[in-house]
């Protein structure tokens, strides 16, 4: 029984924007095959709700996208961090990891009580 | 910033629709084809790659649309989607859009101009620093409650009182100045020294007066106003310095004031001079002349200012028995007493403007509704389709929003165009009484305003389709129901109440111009005890040299003798005060023979010529007149009024009674020798005094009003009359000409009462129109909606006359409903503008009976044509119609 997760709200530009960091320049397709891989499979992922993320990280100017080519010679849109998006980042990797962090320090003692 | 920048370009996206689809269908088509070539790699078949990628995807249209809200703005799209609607429709139907329009715009333009004048004379403040804090102080007596204040009552005033920062005065004169083309009457004013800095205003050239400036010691100055410096010296800037001839005095220009300066309580003079405080009058502490304007210390009411001024006039009394008895004070804000008069008839008006706007914008949303009722199939299966309520409510909202912009804009040109119209009907005498209205027109605030009212027409007309649609019911009913004959009924019945509303508002203007039209005559028409057609007038200044009374009624003689030589005079006579102009120019006095404790009797007092009541063709009701040769040398003579008469002779006859000042000086001893019926001294609403009409020959003055009885035209005589008189003396300054019907019919309150009528009447009758229209929509309406039934009633046998009763009765219920309700509101209204009626009760009974059945004949007629041709029905066309 592996119950996928939704994806939360607002991660999943966390989560396009740290792929784009570790794979370069890439498709939506390849995005989100990628965030699935990376969540091992415990993700479920509606590959629709991808594109408006896509284009809102891209009205926000932290991606910018181009066609081209894709390994197997498709036509595709590729879809690239700029130097807002890397800061965006950060930040955004930054207060999610706080965030976690407190989450974390919640539980712990909850597990050690009970 | 990175949201306003992702706004920016979503709104840009909202013109760049099509080249965004084409991207969007490329992409999404590209990513299922690289997804179906992993498919494919996984062993599908093509048919179940390709379903498998979409069904991964959430399916492509669905992608597409949130893809696409992503990427325009919906709310925007929306709505300018609705905006090329609302204009097919409209467009569609030009006469309901143009006749929407121009009722949103008629109704718009009258409130914004209205609303123009309201704001400069009472939102705007007065242009001093600080108007708030300006007061004006002046005496006042039972019979006068704001009079003017004497010169030594005002030192001790300034001096005693300890609630005021400062006290001055000011009070105008017609002066004489001398110019290049001979000797023109101008207005000045007399102020005290720190008039202009109390009221916190600089001079633009030159100084202020200096403190002492005012004393008799002093040497004579002038500070020009800004329209006397171009006048008279064409804006020269080495004006500070020049000469200037007043009244045969030279006096110095020290200053300019700026253009935005007014004072506007009776005129702008034109030249300002101190008091110099020298006539007998100014020492006389009985001889009031003056008006006071005080600033108030910090964190003093007005209320304290009048209670510690009443408090020193009271101790004046005490003092100065003799000159002060009865004379207390009063302090009321500046500003009220500058508007005074004319805030009941603005507001008015702006209500009266707001009335029309609001049955405009009744009856076009009423309009409105009865296309919106044609539309209802189409709006049901839109609504079946997923069109959310909020949505299909927002279409309205936005025809709607179309009619009220196009109608405002129409709206602002009407109201520019009012403006000046209204501006046009100013008189001079009006523009005195409404201070600043100079540079009045259409700014930034009418603009403001204009919008606000947009914004409550806009309410107005959505709010019947947002109720309407709300409540609609679902589509089945909808659907099911068959249109020609139930879907009409709910409608009918607030379509009904809106035109309830729109008679019961028509109703409430209606009265409101029959109330005040029915004020208007009795005004023009009230007893004013003198024969007015045919009656020439004109004010005469003598020039300084005629100083002694002597001379003055040398002079006066003259005058009288070469205007009865004219061509076409009949009679002429002259007076100290022209009738039907105000009251006041009052004397106190005292009978002889009769106990006296210092009693102040104050009666009007006019000086006039032998043959001035004979001229006036005032009725004499005792004793006789007076002859030219009653003059200084013979005793005193006096005619009173019949007001004096009842007043202080109830059961005698007073002929040959002495009556003398309040010591009964010798001097002034006069015996009665006449009673003249009542002639109207003050404006036409004011009441009348007591009057004492003495000898020229023995009191005479060197401002009088010369009229003439002629057999002609008067306007016709009065260029020879000027002629005649600058022949006997060039030096003589003349003014004011009219006849004395113009005059009367200019004056402020028959101007004002006219103005109120003439415009309210005016709204009253687009009223009616409006209304008879809104009910002749509805009833029209009901009966195509009701087309079918009265087949059947016809079928069965009803008669025409049957037919008839069932549609006029149906106007009869609603216009009843509307008159009452209207009668209701229009007694109220009356009551609230009672300040505006002369001679009629709110509740007047012929007004309103007036306005019922004129109501009634215009609803008749509207629901007569409907009922026509619903009693012409042809039963077979109706029933085989669906």
């Amino acid at each position: 029984m592996t119950d996928k997760t939704d994806v939360w709200q607002g991660t999943l530009a966390l989560m396009v924007l740290k792929t784009l960091q570790n794979m370069g320049p890439l498709h939506g397709y390849g995005i989100a095959r990628r965030i699935e891989q990376i969540s091992g499979n415990l993700l479920s992922l509606n590959y629709g709700t991808l594109y408006p993320a896509l284009l809102k990280l891209e009205q926000e100017s932290s991606i910018a996208s181009e066609w081209g080519i894709s390994e197997n010679n498709r036509k595709a849109k590729f879809y690239k961090l700029t130097r807002a998006g890397r800061k965006q980042l950060e930040k955004e990797a930054r207060d999610w990891e706080q965030a976690a962090a407190i989450v974390g320090r919640f539980l712990t003692p909850t597990e050690e009580q009970s | 910033m990175k949201q306003l920048r992702a706004w920016i370009v979503r709104l840009a996206g909202v013109f760049s629709k099509r080249r965004r689809e084409q991207e969007i269908a490329d992409e999404i088509e590209s990513h299922l084809q690289m997804q179906m070539d992993d498919n494919l790699r996984a062993g599908m078949t093509r048919d179940e790659a390709r379903r498998q990628a979409i069904v991964k995807l959430g399916g492509v249209e669905q992608t597409k649309q949130i893809y696409r809200e992503r990427g325009t703005m919906p709310l925007v799209e929306g709505l300018l989607q609705d905006l090329r609607f609302a204009l097919r429709q409209l467009v569609k139907n030009p006469a309901f859009a143009v006749t929407t329009i121009f009722v949103v715009a008629l109704g718009m333009g009258a409130c914004v101009a209205i609303f123009t004048f309201v704001d400069v004379t009472l939102i705007k403040p007065l242009p001093y620093w600080r108007p708030d804090r300006l007061v004006e102080v002046t005496e006042s007596v039972p019979m006068i409650p704001r009079a003017d204040l004497s010169y030594p009552d005002y030192l001790d005033w300034k001096s005693r009182n300890d609630v005021l920062s400062s006290l001055d005065v000011w009070t105008r004169q017609g002066s004489m100045l001398n110019t290049p083309s001979g000797v023109q009457l101008i207005m000045a004013g007399r102020v005290s020294d720190g008039f202009f800095a109390t009221l916190g205003v600089a001079p633009l050239l030159g100084r202020d007066f200096y403190k002492g400036e005012d004393l008799a010691s002093a040497p004579l100055t002038v500070i020009l106003s800004y329209a006397g410096w171009q006048k008279w010296f064409g804006g020269r800037p080495d004006v500070i310095g020049q000469p200037v001839t007043l009244n045969g005095d030279a006096y110095t220009v020290v200053g300019v004031m700026p253009q935005s300066f007014q004072f506007a309580v009776g005129g702008n003079p034109a030249f300002w001079i101190t008091l110099h405080p020298k006539s007998h009058c100014d020492l006389r502490r009985g001889c009031h002349d003056l008006r006071g304007v005080g600033r108030l210390k910090d964190g003093v009411a007005v209320q304290k200012v009048d209670a510690e001024m009443k408090a020193i006039a009271a101790q004046l009394e005490r003092q100065y028995p003799d000159s002060n008895r009865g004379q207390s004070a009063i302090a009321e804000p500046l500003r009220d007493v500058m508007i005074g008069d004319i805030r009941p008839m603005l507001l008015v008006l702006l209500a009266g403007a707001g009335l029309l706007l609001l049955i405009g914008c009744v009856n076009s949303s009423s309009l409105l509704l009865v296309r919106a009722e044609s539309r209802r199939h189409e709006i049901a299966v839109r609504g079946a389709l997923g069109a959310s309520q909020t949505r299909l409510v927002r279409q309205f909202v936005t025809e709607g929003l179309v009619l009220v912009i196009a109608g405002a804009a129409l709206g602002m040109g009407f109201a520019a165009l009012l403006v000046r119209v209204l501006l046009g009907f100013l008189t001079q005498e009006l523009i005195v009484y409404t201070p600043f209205v100079n540079g009045l027109g259409i700014d930034w605030r009418a603009i403001a305003f204009a919008g606000g009212l947009s914004l409550f027409c806009l309410m107005i007309f959505s709010l019947a389709p947002t109720l309407r649609f709300t409540r609609a019911g679902d589509l089945r009913d909808v659907l099911a129901r068959d249109h020609r004959t139930g879907s009409g009924t709910s409608w009918r019945r607030f379509a009904s109440n809106l035109v309830v509303v729109e008679l019961a508002l028509a109703v409430v203007l209606l009265a409101s111009a029959g109330l005040l039209t029915k004020s208007l005559y009795r005004l023009l028409h009230v007893d004013i005890g003198f024969q007015s057609d045919n009656l020439a007038t004109m004010q005469v200044a003598m020039p300084p040299t005629y100083s002694t009374d002597a001379k003055q009624v040398a002079l006066g003689r003259q005058i009288l003798r070469s205007i009865a030589a004219l061509p076409g005079v009949t009679l002429a006579g002259l007076t100290t005060r022209t009738p039907v102009s105000s009251n006041g120019n009052t004397t106190w006095i005292r009978f002889v023979g009769r106990p006296y404790h210092g009693e102040h009797y104050e009666v009007n007092q006019r000086n006039v010529s032998s043959e001035f009541l004979k001229t006036l063709e005032a009725r004499l009701v005792r004793g006789r007149y007076f002859s030219d040769a009653e003059d200084a040398s013979k005793p005193g003579v006096v005619i009173i009024n019949e007001a004096l008469a009842r007043k202080y002779f109830p059961n005698e006859d007073p002929i040959g009674k002495m009556i003398g000042d309040t010591d009964l000086s010798p001097k002034s001893l006069q015996e009665i020798i006449g009673v003249v019926a009542d002639i109207r001294e003050g404006t036409l609403a004011d009441e009348i005094w007591p009057a004492v009409y003495e000898p020229f020959n023995q009191g005479p003055d060197d401002y009088v009003t010369v009229l003439a009885r002629s057999n002609q035209a008067p306007e016709s005589l009065l260029p020879a009359m000027a002629a005649a008189l600058r022949q006997v003396d060039p030096g003589i300054a003349i003014y004011d000409q009219a006849s004395m019907n113009q005059r009367i019919y200019d004056s402020p309150p028959a101007y004002m009462h006219r103005t109120a009528a003439w415009l309210i009447g005016g709204f009253a009758g687009l009223a009616l129109v409006l209304g008879a229209v809104g009910l002749y929509g509805v009833i029209a309406y009901s009966v195509s909606q009701r087309t079918r039934e009265i087949g059947v009633r016809v079928a069965l046998g009803a008669q025409r006359r049957a037919v008839y009763q069932l549609i006029m009765g149906e106007a009869g219920w609603l216009t009843g409903l509307g008159i009452l309700a209207g009668m209701i509101c229009a007694i109220i209204a009356g009551f609230l503008m009672r300040a505006l009626l002369f001679g009629v009760p709110a509740w007047d009974v012929p007004t309103l009976l007036t306005v019922a059945v004129l109501l009634s004949l215009a609803a008749l007629m509207a629901a007569y044509l409907p009922a026509r041709s619903a009693a012409s029905v042809n039963p077979v066309d109706a029933l085989r119609a669906e």
